[in-house]
């Protein structure tokens, strides 16, 4: 199969934004990959804006308070916190809805979906909307800017510092988890420091905290003073040095591009070009945005053995879906329903390694689930499925109420397509050059699954119905699940 | 064609026939309808927290009457299986499989640095792992590795669930999720899947792979279905979720399926409020699910080859809270069921409740002992293999 045009455009669209929109279909045979590139760049170059959720209650209750000490003063009752708990859950399914929404939406393509990567890498998980909204607006802010800032931004901010329990990490008391996860997962990867160095550079972060405004604070009187030793230098270290000693070690710029690399081209490493693009990496002083441009006007990531070999994730496909259909959406729950069912929940890591991505999402549940979602999305098909209980979510709720929440909404046809538009984008194709038509437009694979089969499948009532199940069929096959 | 026949011989002359079979002749039926000595593990999964010293109780500890003014469950209620020890009141069919020598309890499982978060210790659990290492397979999925090398279905374990709990699923191969095996039939049965699956090419690595994982599931969906038919059970069991469960599964070891490992899930045990009513309506679930479950197996003659096993993500602090409820603590008390046990009753002491680590349990056993015991002694598995180093077998089985 040769590599056309076309596929290397879909295969940069796959892999930089959230696929092709049936719109764009015409325009991908014509456009070259660099002016493809040109293009995500510009829309990608403003600063996003804020995604606010956290309302009123929250909202309002955080941003009046200082510190810890404060609240426990409040003494709120019973009542009270349940409400605030309550209402933070509420505040981070809205954020969960809206992002995804701009994942689909928004012309920064190329910006959100980078934000993604690194919602996985920093990845974070605090039931406290109005820290997740902040920690997800500089991960936005820095998506495509320099992996300097965005370190330490993640670092400072008031969510990592909470699941990473450093308020807990007192000159008296040092509690080691965030100097070990900074460098294990953030920076260096395992086997790149010792045990030493964890217990040095945690001396380094006592002090680092924050107050319920989500501002970063630092404790001068919990802050260890003494001379640490870190990765062999020495001094009077606060947390500040020790990043600057983490990003000044090459380690750092080839585990960032490792993971970039098996997120964005391949779960199986080439060796050499992940040398090659950590070099480039510090060279340019951790600029993100040169080392996407490295990979995504390179040659090498468009060879064959690149393109259509990345399972998705369940963000990917839902989004890739609803991105490529113009859909109203009829319901939310049933978006956070499927997150649930296929193992990917955005704000809900499993830990903080992140989602590890690749074989791991597939399982024979969760594959004939996701066959089965374009029929539930577009058409009639109910989902009978019950999700596994999140304890950490439902805090000892009952599940009734929740069981019966569920069933309401997944009566299938949760969205409504325009068919209309998606009928215009293949009217100059002749019917019997529709199947492959679509195929190509719809998979990246190099087999495809043969028209012969496809066509006992369609319905033949009317063009549009016709163009219509072949959508839906097509996206109800394994080949669909890659990209 | 030797499976055919045997399925044919058991289906078509004695289990359809079976009511019109002299009494003589019925007593042969069993042993000659199942795989001898099949040995299988049924865990069961309290999903969000028991609170393992309401469920154990150390009825003479004064430290625990002192913490638990309000929760602490009286010595009169409760059912004494020594005179220090009691079970929760909702237990009574454990009770009786302990005064049988069928029951018994370990004391004080869990692992070091423990974690106080509910997906973050079920991981932990599932996984083996050690409490700063994050690792992607589960303990029974490694098992599956270990035993489905090149095997077309990966039935030798089985979650009887919607979806599939990280313990189950492995390097290779992951076991396979079934809340009910006709709709799983059903479901995965259409033509469509088939049909594409059937055109297949061999191809690239990941769409062999999911073709793999698609062609499995349907294979062994069929496969499951049809076991589940073979020989079900018609004991009568509770109709709650657990007692439908525990009746899929009983239906199954009484086939000829090859499953190992049974799993399936209870919960949500996190008891922050109202903590008795909530834990005595799951153990009232789980205590007559349990019952007929035995009962069952008992009648068919099985009870020696199964061993059930149950396990929270942790357990709970020592201290009521405020609110009727318990809040997240650390190590807890495992059951361990079945005909065959080594060790009956109660294996070790209780946890010492004078000294704990900033109010919770000190853990005693490492879980992972508990792992590599029930692969090594029960599945005849490579324990050290499956777990990534050698942990010390226990003795009660």
């Amino acid at each position: 199969m040769p590599v056309t045009n076309r596929l290397k455009n879909q295969h940069l669209l796959w892999r930089t934004a959230f696929g092709p929109m049936a719109e764009n279909v015409a325009d991908l045979d014509k456009l070259s990959q660099k002016q493809l590139w040109t293009l995500l760049l510009k829309t990608s170059s403003s600063t996003p804006v804020k995604i606010d959720v956290a309302q009123n209650l929250v909202d309002g209750f955080f941003k009046g308070m200082q510190d810890v000490v404060e609240m426990q003063k409040k003494e709120l009752d019973k009542d009270q916190k349940k409400k605030l708990r309550e209402q933070s859950r509420e505040d981070l399914k809205n954020l969960n809805i809206r992002w995804l929404d701009e994942m689909i939406n928004s012309e920064a393509q190329l910006r959100e979906k980078v934000a993604l990567f690194w919602h996985g890498h920093f990845a974070c998980r605090v039931i406290n909307s109005y820290f997740q909204q902040e920690l997800l607006d500089v991960i936005r802010a820095n998506a495509l800017g320099n992996f300097k800032d965005l370190l330490r931004g993640v670092s400072k901010s008031a969510a990592m510092l909470q699941f990473l329990n450093n308020q807990q990490n007192k000159k008296q008391h040092p509690n080691e988890n965030f100097a070990r996860e900074v460098m294990e997962l953030f920076t260096l990867g395992r086997g790149n420091y010792t045990e030493t160095d964890i217990k040095e550079a945690a001396k380094a972060f006592t002090g680092w905290g924050f107050n319920l405004g989500g501002d970063f604070v630092f404790k001068k009187n919990q802050h260890d003073n003494d001379n640490k030793t870190v990765l062999g230098k020495t001094g009077n270290f606060n947390g500040d040095d020790v990043i600057d000693i983490l990003l000044e070690q090459k380690q750092t710029a080839f585990f960032i591009a490792k993971k970039i690399y098996k997120f964005f081209v391949n779960e199986n490493v080439d060796t050499e070009k992940v040398q090659w693009l950590g070099n480039r990496f510090y060279d340019n002083g951790y600029d993100i945005k040169k080392l996407l441009e490295d990979i995504f006007t390179s040659d090498w990531f468009y060879a064959e053995k690149n393109i259509g070999t990345k399972i998705k994730s369940p963000i990917e496909l839902l989004a890739g879906i609803r991105r490529f259909l113009p859909m109203q959406m009829q319901n939310d729950q049933a978006q956070l329903l499927f997150q649930r069912t296929l193992g990917q929940v955005l704000f809900y890591p499993p830990n903080v390694a992140g989602w590890p991505g690749g074989k791991t999402w597939i399982d024979s549940s969760t594959l004939m689930l996701r066959l089965r979602i374009p029929q539930i999305l577009t058409a009639n098909e109910a989902l009978n499925i019950k999700p596994k209980d999140d304890d950490d979510v439902m805090m000892g709720q009952m599940m009734e109420a929740k069981l019966k929440k569920i069933k309401e909404v997944t009566k299938g046809g949760v969205g409504v397509v325009e068919w209309g538009l998606v009928n215009k984008v293949y009217e100059s194709t002749t019917r019997e050059n529709l199947l492959p038509k679509i195929s190509e437009t719809l998979l990246q694979t190099k087999n495809k699954v043969s028209t012969s089969v496809l066509s006992k499948y369609v319905n033949n009532e009317s063009r549009e119905n016709y163009i219509k199940s072949a959508i839906v069929n097509i996206m109800s096959t394994p080949e669909y699940q890659l990209c | 064609m030797v499976i055919k026949r045997k399925e044919f011989l058991q289906i078509g002359s004695l289990a359809t026939a079976s009511f019109m079979l002299p009494k003589f002749l019925k007593a042969f039926e069993k042993p000659m309808l199942v795989p001898p000595g099949n040995k299988v593990v049924v865990v069961i999964q309290f999903s969000g927290g028991n609170d393992g010293l309401n469920t154990v109780i150390p009825v003479r500890n004064d430290i625990y009457y002192k913490e638990r003014p309000r929760l602490g469950i009286k010595k009169e209620s409760s059912l004494l299986l020594t005179d220090e020890v009691g079970l929760n009141p909702a237990l009574a069919a454990f009770k009786g499989l302990y005064d049988e020598g069928n029951l018994s309890i370990l004391n004080s499982v869990g692992y070091p640095n423990p974690d106080r978060s509910h997906f973050r210790s079920m991981d932990i659990w599932h996984s083996a792992s050690e409490s700063n290492e994050y690792v992607n397979t589960g303990w029974i999925g490694r098992y599956l590795d270990a035993q489905c090398h090149g095997c077309d279905k990966p039935t030798q374990a089985l979650e009887v669930d919607d979806l599939l709990s990280l313990a189950l699923k492995g390097e290779m191969n992951k076991a396979i999720a079934v809340k009910d095996p006709k709709r799983l039939y059903t479901s995965s049965n259409e033509k469509y899947y088939k049909d594409i699956t059937a055109d297949h090419a061999k191809g690239e690595d990941t769409i062999d792979y999911l073709y793999k994982t698609m062609s499995e599931t349907l294979s062994s969906a069929d496969y499951i279905y049809q076991q589940s038919k073979l020989h079900p059970t018609n004991a009568i069991y509770p109709s709650t979720a657990l007692g439908k469960d525990l009746k899929t599964i009983a239906s199954l070891i009484l086939s000829d399926i090859n499953t190992k490992v049974y799993y399936v899930s209870l919960g949500s045990f996190d008891t922050h409020v109202n903590q008795e009513g909530t834990q005595k309506r799951l153990f009232t679930e789980l205590n007559d699910a349990v019952k007929a479950f035995t009962d069952d197996l008992k009648k068919n003659n099985r009870f020696e080859d199964v061993l059930m096993m149950t396990f929270s993500e942790f357990g709970r602090r020592v201290s009521q809270n405020a609110s009727g409820g318990t809040d997240h603590g650390t190590a807890n008390n495992m059951f361990f069921i079945g005909g065959g046990l080594k060790q009956k009753g109660l294996i070790n002491a209780l946890p010492d409740l004078s000294d704990l680590n900033d109010g919770d349990l000190k853990y005693n056993v490492d879980f992972k002992n508990v792992y590599a015991t029930v692969l090594n002694k029960w599945l005849a598995a490579d324990d050290k293999m499956i777990l990534g180093k050698q942990f010390e077998t226990l003795n009660f089985i």
